[in-house]
């Protein structure tokens, strides 16, 4: 037992000796934390819940055109401001920087008439076709003069498309009540009351949002959830620069090599190394969940919600370490230098992390990296935590993502042993 | 019990992927508590020789006994008994000569008490006292030398195999070393050393193995030898005599 207290000592006197090291282990993940969920914070604002500005050049006097800017704003998300414009006015893109905007619409002059002559036909040839009028010679196809929509080039084609739905739809909207209003008078030969029309439109089918869960719990996912358990793994595993490195130490200093002549089995050494780097994998845990818990409310970002099953958590806390101890061992043992061990090793975390999901969501993946991101144990990591955190499950449902880690695990612990004994260093 | 500390017989090792053997059929015996030097140029073999006694190579062919115990088989055992001082610097610079004592005692099989103790007689005797608690990366390379000492002998060993001890440091530091070394040996250490400064060799050791190009040269108590081969002026003479005066790396 006191070999095995000396070695945790030394390796803990070793760890605190090494600044850097500490750093990279602490400091680096928890600004990556705190600066990646805040960019993702904004940027998920800026497309969800801040207004689109949209420069808007009303060329049309009639009521179509207010009626259509009328819905616009009850949609809540475009913030209007009128300009004055051509149809292709070469100044768009210059009034889109001046007024910081990434859209702008021009409705041509007309716009109301067109839609009113095109309801109007629409509402003729129903009663047509229903049988109630005859075919009448007067009634003309009309063909509606297109809206024009201008885009800045960095708007997302996501956002383009979600933008020119909203406006699809509110068109839909005012050809819709127009077309009713017409068929109404042709009926009636009197305009539809104002009742009756706030009757038609109002009573229209909602949407309820809902997030899936295991255990039927309704926590919101949120920017946090993700970045979170993402970037604690990403830290973990980031732990090769120490680790690493101070297994390459050893084996440079001469270390190894007095050890291995030393009556006590090697065994307790890389215990000893591992159970303190597993601590160390721990305290990155609390040190970054706490600050998601505790501190990011503080300073306008989503608070991290814990998962309700915290043994799952300490579990699968203790697994994810233990996959990026192996992993450093691996590095560490076969890199025959510092720099190659720190070079590599952090290079591959960061490759690892890209394929595993850490750094760009896998689902956002081509499909041929789909399968490559198997062979991460950040994404096995990531699919465990994930389970817990966005997904509420219990041990037994991650068991998918817990297993393969596992494997990972052994297979690493192997393979760093056997390195071990190749190069005659147990 | 034979008065044997070490037994090598018709040992033979060769290095993958080499053609040749590095040792090749050697035999010699090495008396308990007796000071035996192994001499040799440049890539004669000798600290492959010094891995395979100290089990940091595996026995193939001939055999090893260390105190009348098969290394092969009771490697385990031997490890309690033996001591070893490498040529590089084998410790841990960024912690302190107690430090790196603290857990090379706990490693060599030592309790906490006697841990500490022999820290202090150590560090007193190779005059690091004063430097006891400074991180060892800061120290001169006759200090280093000294920790690198101190933590091959925390445990008392029954044997010491010393490949250099003395290289690349100065006069008061080499002499202080082998003083200790001598004073070691009264208490009853064998002692197996390698050197380059054959002047030194002559001062501490009593018997010496020359080896070459991995074979066995000339094996004796240094004053027959040098009697033998008529070398009047000293081991440096006899060392040219056997092995030539030609480059070696």
């Amino acid at each position: 037992m006191y070999k095995f207290a000396a070695s945790i000592t030394k390796e803990l006197r070793l760890l605190l000796r090494d600044k850097v090291g500490l750093m990279i282990m602490f400091a680096m993940p928890v600004l990556l934390v705190l600066l990646i969920t805040s960019i993702q914070i904004s940027a998920f604002e800026l497309v969800n819940n801040s207004k689109v500005k949209v420069l808007l050049c009303n060329k049309d006097k009639g009521k179509g055109s207010q009626e259509f800017l009328s819905y616009l704003n009850e949609v809540g998300r475009f913030d209007l401001i009128n300009v004055d414009l051509t149809e292709d006015d070469r100044r768009v893109g210059d009034y889109m920087n001046d007024h910081d905007a990434f859209v702008a619409l021009y409705i041509p002059e007309g716009f109301s008439d067109q839609i009113t002559k095109k309801a109007e036909f629409t509402a003729g040839k129903a009663l047509v076709e229903f049988g109630i009028n005859e075919s009448p010679d007067t009634l003309k196809m009309v063909k509606v003069d297109s809206l024009t929509i201008y885009f800045h080039p960095v708007l997302q084609q996501s956002l383009r498309r979600s933008i020119q739905g909203a406006l699809k739809s509110v068109i839909q909207l005012v050809e819709s009540k127009s077309m009713l209003n017409a068929l109404y008078f042709s009926i009636n030969g009197k305009p539809m009351p104002a009742t009756f029309e706030k009757e038609l439109f109002a009573n229209q089918i909602g949407i309820e949002e809902k997030t899936t869960s295991h255990n039927g719990s309704r926590t919101i996912p949120n920017a946090a959830q993700h970045n979170v358990p993402a970037w604690t793994i990403f830290a973990m595993f980031f732990m090769v620069i120490s680790l690493g490195g101070n297994i390459v130490k050893e084996k440079l200093s001469g270390s190894f090599v007095r050890l291995k002549i030393m009556p006590t089995n090697f065994i307790v050494g890389l215990l000893a190394k591992q159970l303190l780097y597993l601590m160390v994998a721990m305290s990155q845990v609390v040190v970054i969940f706490s600050m998601g818990v505790w501190l990011f409310p503080h300073i306008g970002l989503p608070a991290l919600n814990i998962p309700h099953d915290w043994i799952a958590l300490i579990v699968v806390s203790f697994i994810c370490g233990l996959s990026a101890i192996s992993y450093a061992l691996c590095i560490g043992v076969y890199a025959k230098t510092q720099e190659q061990a720190n070079g590599f090793g952090a290079i591959s975390v960061v490759i690892l992390a890209t394929i595993g999901g850490i750094l760009v969501p896998s689902f956002a993946m081509p499909k041929a990296f789909q399968f490559y991101m198997n062979l991460s144990p950040l994404h096995w990591c990531l699919e465990a935590y994930y389970g817990l955190f966005l997904e509420g499950g219990r041990l037994a449902d991650i068991m998918t993502s817990v297993v393969p880690l596992l494997a990972s695990i052994v297979a690493l612990q192997l393979i760093a042993i056997i390195g071990l004994k190749k190069k005659n260093l147990i | 019990m034979s008065n044997l500390a070490l037994s090598v017989n018709n040992l033979s090792f060769r290095y993958p992927g080499q053609a040749k053997d590095c040792v090749h059929d050697l035999s010699f015996e090495i008396f308990v508590g007796e000071r035996f030097g192994l001499f040799g140029p440049n890539g004669a073999g000798k600290t492959t020789l010094m891995s395979l006694m100290v089990g940091l190579q595996k026995v193939k062919h001939g055999h090893i006994q260390v105190l009348d115990k098969d290394i092969r088989k009771d490697n385990a055992a031997i490890k309690h008994f033996i001591g070893y001082v490498p040529q590089d610097f084998a410790f841990y610079p960024e912690l302190s000569p107690v430090e790196n004592l603290d857990f090379f005692g706990a490693w060599s099989g030592l309790d906490k008490r006697t841990v500490k103790e022999r820290t202090t007689y150590l560090l007193e005797v190779l005059g690091l006292s004063d430097v006891a608690h400074k991180p060892v990366k800061q120290f001169s390379g006759g200090m280093k030398r000294r920790v690198n000492l101190a933590i091959g002998v925390i445990h008392e060993p029954k044997i010491l195999f010393l490949d250099e001890p003395t290289v690349g440091v100065d006069v008061q530091t080499r002499h202080a070393i082998i003083d200790y070394l001598k004073v070691l040996n009264a208490q009853g250490t064998t002692l197996v050393y390698t050197s380059h400064h054959l002047k030194e060799a002559e001062d501490l050791c009593e018997r010496i193995a020359l080896i070459d190009r991995g074979e066995m040269v000339a094996y004796d108590y240094l004053n027959q030898l040098l009697e033998r081969h008529g070398s009047k002026d000293g081991l440096e003479e006899l060392f040219l005599k056997l092995t030539g005066s030609a480059y070696r790396d």
